[in-house]
């Protein structure tokens, strides 16, 4: 603890430059206080640290710590064939298996040019759809647990979770490793029984969401904890690189589901909600609005959902060798862009398998947000960036 | 959207002296990129995200890949002169006569350590551009410009590949390990890493475990002698 700051952890000097943080010297007489939040801290959502240097109260100066759940998946996807690190996709983001299966399952295709069947471009809609509403309720569920609304928020938006996670097990065996999608398609198909109790779920929602919004939206702490808080400039959100509801909030309209038209994107209409304050309250906006057009992209999708197979019929389980090459796959996942990178040497493990994990990089802005904020308000920034560990240190 | 070749040209155009070349992808993706050298790597990259046509404002994924170094044997033709015995002469005399011989020479091309970059444009809505760089070799030339102050996101993508690869990026702000721990010495994402031994006792070893296991013990037993041996002499020598 000192006054000048040399005996803390890490360095106060900065690099100049508009994309950098800012520089926020002490005030006052008082001495700084390095302090580690995490790695056990109930607000990081695993293991996390932020090494944060207080002056008193305000924050001046924040590192983000990881690796704690590192264990090389890039490696392993590496050493392991095409087919077999589509279960372990399962386990970056495990509120969002299913969009993680999207995501390498469409990198594979573009790798190899494979086709999709029609009903399998459906389910696969429908099931990311229900992933998102899914990760986004629980996402405000943690949020406002840890404005000290403790238990009630989180366990409405778990009792939604739980229906869809329902949904999720009668069709592919497991809640949340569901390890569902193929090459090609999908590994089973949805009986009529699992699309009508897909739709009784996804009629329900709107109430939910209506309810939720009715406590919520106007409720004064929240109002009062969130609204100008950890504000994030659009021009600074594009450069660094953030995407999904954060980049959204920060009031930049760039959905990957409009811009790519991925899957069967373009068939469906819907809307993207873009927020103009660029703070937490924004960001709990757009989620509970992207909540609402994942509803109406369902509605379409169970009431089109066409028949026929689920599996392209040249796909190839057994010797699967895609030519040399390379290709970029990405999706909007509900974190953000989910992308996959593979190189082929034309053997049957990819050469180069790379994760482009939204969560990580969505922190690559974190300390920007909180300079300047109390302490206290640090988890609140911190958990409306909404990730997931194992996403992040992979 | 600009082709490749489009691309190449608007670079050249505008930062004179920038090594360009098209890098080719045979896979049906079509996904081509660009290889730029590392003394105009600002430039080109500023140019890339502030040109009015490509506005390539977001940057989304930075990869490292580890080439190994490539044995390539060639088959080369050979005519060399060889001494023979003249055919239907006196024994013992000979004579030279060129010939030509099918000879395999190998020559190793040096591996490198290359970055990736995938670039969108978020303002036009279009993209991907890929832009790579190579670094020298694998082990003393891995220095490479920083992308980092032109695209903040690069930041904590670019520390990972220091981290598990051992590219140094010169003009980073903060070049740390990111995943592993600051003592970690190798870098584990290189083709050529190899684990630790890091067995631990299974009650059914089989296949592949079961050689570990032999392996592991192997290299136990081999310490244990050696430590003993040491102590051992020490021990006589105190005695004595």
């Amino acid at each position: 603890m000192s006054r000048s700051a040399t005996d803390l952890h890490f360095s106060l000097a900065r690099q100049e430059g508009w994309n950098r943080p800012p520089v926020i010297e002490p005030e006052g007489e008082g001495e700084l206080l390095e302090v580690a939040m995490g790695p056990h801290h109930p607000s990081t959502h695993g293991v996390f640290r932020m090494d944060v240097a207080l002056d008193g109260e305000r924050v001046i100066r924040l590192k983000p710590v990881f690796g704690y759940l590192h264990r090389n998946h890039e490696k392993i996807g590496e050493k392991s064939s095409y087919l077999a690190s589509m279960p372990y996709t399962d386990r970056l983001d495990y509120f969002c298996s299913m969009t993680n299966n999207w995501a390498y399952a469409l990198a594979v295709e573009k790798l190899t040019g494979q086709e999709v069947p029609e009903r399998a471009e459906y389910l696969r809609v429908i099931l990311a759809e229900l992933t998102r509403i899914q990760n986004h309720a629980s996402s405000i569920g943690f949020l406002l647990q840890e404005m000290g609304a403790s238990g009630t928020p989180l366990m409405y938006a778990f009792r939604e979770r739980e229906k869809i996670l329902d949904l999720f097990e009668s069709l592919s065996g497991s809640r949340m490793m569901c390890n569902y999608m193929r090459f090609g398609g999908c590994r089973v198909d949805a009986s009529p029984a699992w699309l009508d109790a897909a739709r009784k779920v996804v009629k329900d929602l709107p109430a939910f969401v209506d309810e939720y919004e009715r406590f919520l939206g106007g409720n004064e702490i929240l109002m009062a904890r969130t609204q100008g808080m950890g504000i994030l400039r659009p021009e600074l959100a594009v450069n660094a690189g953030v995407t999904g509801p954060m980049l959204r909030a920060s009031g930049v309209n760039y959905d990957i589901r409009k811009v790519d038209h991925y899957g069967i994107y373009d068939r469906f209409k819907f809307r993207v909600p873009v927020g103009d304050h660029y703070d937490i309250y924004d960001r709990y906006m757009v989620r509970v609005l992207e909540i609402r057009e994942s509803i109406t992209i369902l509605e379409q999708a169970l009431r089109e959902i066409p028949g026929g197979p689920i599996m392209d019929a040249k796909a190839k389980i057994r010797g699967f060798r895609p030519k040399p090459g390379e290709a970029y796959g990405r999706i909007e996942a509900p974190k953000g862009e989910l992308g996959f990178y593979l190189i082929s040497d034309g053997g049957p493990n990819p050469y180069r398998y790379r994760v482009r994990p939204p969560s990580l990089i969505n922190l690559t802005i974190l300390e920007d947000m909180c300079l300047g904020h109390n302490v206290a308000d640090v988890v609140l920034i911190f958990g409306s960036v909404d990730i997931v560990l194992g996403e992040v240190d992979r | 959207m600009k082709s490749v070749e489009e691309i190449k040209a608007a670079i050249v155009a505008a930062v004179p002296g920038a090594g360009v070349e098209v890098v080719p992808n045979s896979s049906v993706s079509g996904q081509h990129s660009l290889r730029i050298d590392h003394a105009h790597a600002a430039e080109v990259a500023t140019f890339l995200r502030d040109d009015a046509e490509l506005e390539l404002d977001f940057l989304s994924n930075v990869t490292g890949v580890d080439w190994l170094d490539k044995e390539i044997a060639e088959k080369v033709k050979v005519t060399r002169q060889v001494v023979k015995p003249v055919e239907g002469g006196e024994p013992g005399q000979t004579q030279t006569v060129d010939e030509s011989v099918e000879e395999t020479r190998k020559h190793v091309v040096p591996g490198y350590l290359e970055v990736v970059y995938h670039l969108y444009s978020m303002a036009k809505k279009q993209g991907p551009v890929i832009v790579r760089m190579r670094t020298g070799n694998r082990t003393d030339q891995v220095e490479m410009p920083s992308l980092t102050p032109v695209w903040r996101s690069a930041e904590f993508q670019e520390r990972e590949i220091f981290d598990l690869y051992g590219v140094v990026f010169k003009g980073h702000p903060d070049l740390r390990r990111i995943l592993m721990w600051d003592e970690f010495k190798d870098h584990p994402m290189r083709r050529d890493y190899v684990d630790p031994d890091d067995y631990e006792y299974e009650p059914t070893a089989h296949d592949e475990v079961l050689l570990r296991t032999k392996e592991h013990k192997s290299r136990e037993q081999g310490l244990g002698e050696r430590e003993q041996a040491a102590s051992g002499a020490t021990a006589s020598g105190g005695g004595q």
